[in-house]
């Protein structure tokens, strides 16, 4: 039978105690840490969890015996930054078909402090080593932004319109006491800052830090009996594309994300005017217009007018990105799970930026440089 | 041109050695789709449209137009920054990454859709690299 909208909830969120620089814990402290703080908010312990997923070679064999627990379902799924947002709709698939009923997600990344960081060594022989790595990529600032200048030329879109980007997710970051930028920044100030990967410059690229996250879910039914509001999932999408961004279809649009955003909106049955809160995942400025075009919730092109006119800033009728994102609250390598906790933030209506009356949230990731995508619409009213 | 030391070097399968042994000839090889007509590219002994093992390989004809690029502005072995990481798209229709060579590696310089013809540079005896550089009288 079909999972229906809302079926599923998220009862535990938690982001680890410290984000930014945590030089006294190694990386799968950082996902203990969060995991511990989500089942506190949830009032459960390790032994009431019976699924769990995270990201990672052979990560889950290892977290499941950190933490004490005994899964019968297990998920590693390894897209990059938004593998979070496949695991929540795994997760929801899973206890919907009673293959478990309480599912731990958990995230930790020692991205700044690089404690018992994962390697991500560039094999010569995978198609990448062969095809790109020989001309000089040096992660993701050399290869995220390699499709936007066809993109700014396909659409007419200004080096003011791609700092705008950084402008405004710092007007929501100085309402965040735990986003590692907020002091107030200007365009002119995006365009000085220094040049890393033209047409980008340090404004527009993510911050790397240190960090972890988890959520906890269980079944729609159950959820009333836990102490916090629940968060219930209404619809999910999910896809994939090419690890190499050259070999993209279209540079100017992800057919991952117009595969992913889609689905979620059709499962969840919900329009794009009723979402009152979204979180797209942003390692660089460009992001933000991309989502917004291929969710439609803008035709193509016009996200730069969008953003420009002040629609996603504080006070604006498509809040975008309200916890600063990953361009000035934090970005341990792997964002997505910051995202998720941000809109269960809203959702609870416990965010240090909160928007008023939020009822839908919807959070959009990418894995990889447009390698990967899932999608997930979230609420705070069970249809 | 010789490149710099230091560069990641590919290391052939037997699915894309047939490329690299172009390369070294001097020649840029790409495949086709037996039931399309279809370039494509990276390598590989299928057809990505259908499915079909029914491909070929030939010779592409080097020319090719810059889609889009980054200039890198941060040291990274085997390179002097700025140095642009370029992706072209080839006439016969498929994009592959690589450098622009003879060209200041300028905004100005690098100009989208300009006309680029590929330039083979050896790297050792066994790897040449496909490199691309303004087209001669455009």
């Amino acid at each position: 039978m079909t999972i229906k909208p809302g079926e599923i909830a998220i009862v535990g969120a938690a982001e680890s105690t410290r984000i930014g620089t945590v030089p006294d814990m190694s990386q799968i402290m950082l996902h203990a840490d969060a995991a511990l703080n989500a089942m506190e908010d949830a009032g459960l312990k390790p032994s009431d969890i019976d699924g769990f997923a995270c990201v990672g070679n052979m990560m889950p064999q290892q977290l499941v015996h950190y933490l004490g627990i005994t899964p019968k379902w297990v998920d590693g799924t390894g897209v990059g930054g938004c593998s979070f947002m496949l695991h929540v709709r795994h997760a929801a698939a899973a206890i919907h078909a009673g293959y478990c009923s309480t599912v731990l997600i958990t995230h930790g990344e020692s991205g700044k402090s690089r404690i018992n960081a994962t390697p991500r060594p560039a094999e010569p022989q995978s198609l990448q080593g062969q095809f790109e790595m020989p001309f000089g990529p040096m992660g993701p600032p050399t290869l995220f932004p390699i499709p936007v200048l066809r993109y700014m030329k396909t659409y007419g879109v200004t080096h003011e319109h791609l700092a705008q980007v950084a402008v405004v997710q710092r007007e929501w970051a100085a309402m965040n006491p735990r986003a590692a930028f907020r002091d107030p920044i200007t365009i002119a100030d995006v365009l000085n800052s220094r040049m890393i990967a033209y047409p980008f410059r340090l404004l527009q690229c993510c911050l790397v830090t240190d960090g972890g996250g988890a959520l906890i879910l269980t079944s729609a039914d159950r959820a009333k009996d836990f102490p916090q509001k629940p968060v219930y999932i209404l619809g999910s999408g999910e896809s994939a594309e090419a690890t190499m961004v050259s070999q993209m279809q279209d540079f100017t649009s992800s057919r991952a994300f117009r595969v992913a955003g889609p689905e979620a909106f059709r499962m969840a049955g919900i329009t794009h005017a009723d979402v009152d809160h979204l979180m797209i995942y942003d390692a660089f400025a460009h992001l933000p217009l991309y989502g917004l075009e291929d969710l439609g919730f803008v035709k193509r092109g016009e996200a730069k007018d969008f953003i420009w006119e002040g629609h996603t800033r504080p006070g604006g009728k498509l809040p975008l990105n309200t916890n600063g994102g990953g361009l000035s609250y934090t970005h341990t390598g792997m964002y997505g799970m910051f995202a998720l906790q941000e809109s269960v933030r809203q959702l609870r209506g416990t965010a240090p930026a909160q928007v008023p009356d939020v009822e839908i949230s919807v959070c959009h990731g990418v894995g990889g440089m447009f390698s990967a995508s899932g999608t997930v619409v979230l609420s705070n009213q069970r249809p | 041109m010789t490149l710099e030391p230091g560069r990641p070097r590919p290391e052939p399968t037997p699915e894309t050695r047939h490329f690299w042994e172009g390369t070294k000839a001097g020649k840029l090889l790409l495949q086709r789709c037996g039931d399309t007509g279809r370039a494509y590219f990276p390598p590989r002994p299928f057809s990505p449209y259908t499915g079909t093992r029914n491909v070929e390989i030939f010779e592409a004809s080097g020319r090719a137009t810059l889609h889009s690029y980054v200039i890198h502005h941060r040291p990274v072995p085997g390179f002097k920054p700025p140095y642009a990481i370029a992706v072209v798209e080839l006439e016969e229709g498929p994009r592959m990454m690589t450098n622009i060579i003879d060209c200041p590696q300028t905004p100005e310089a690098l100009v989208l859709d300009m006309p680029l013809e590929v330039a083979f540079v050896k790297m050792d005896d066994e790897i040449t690299l496909p490199l691309f550089r303004p087209a001669r009288g455009a």
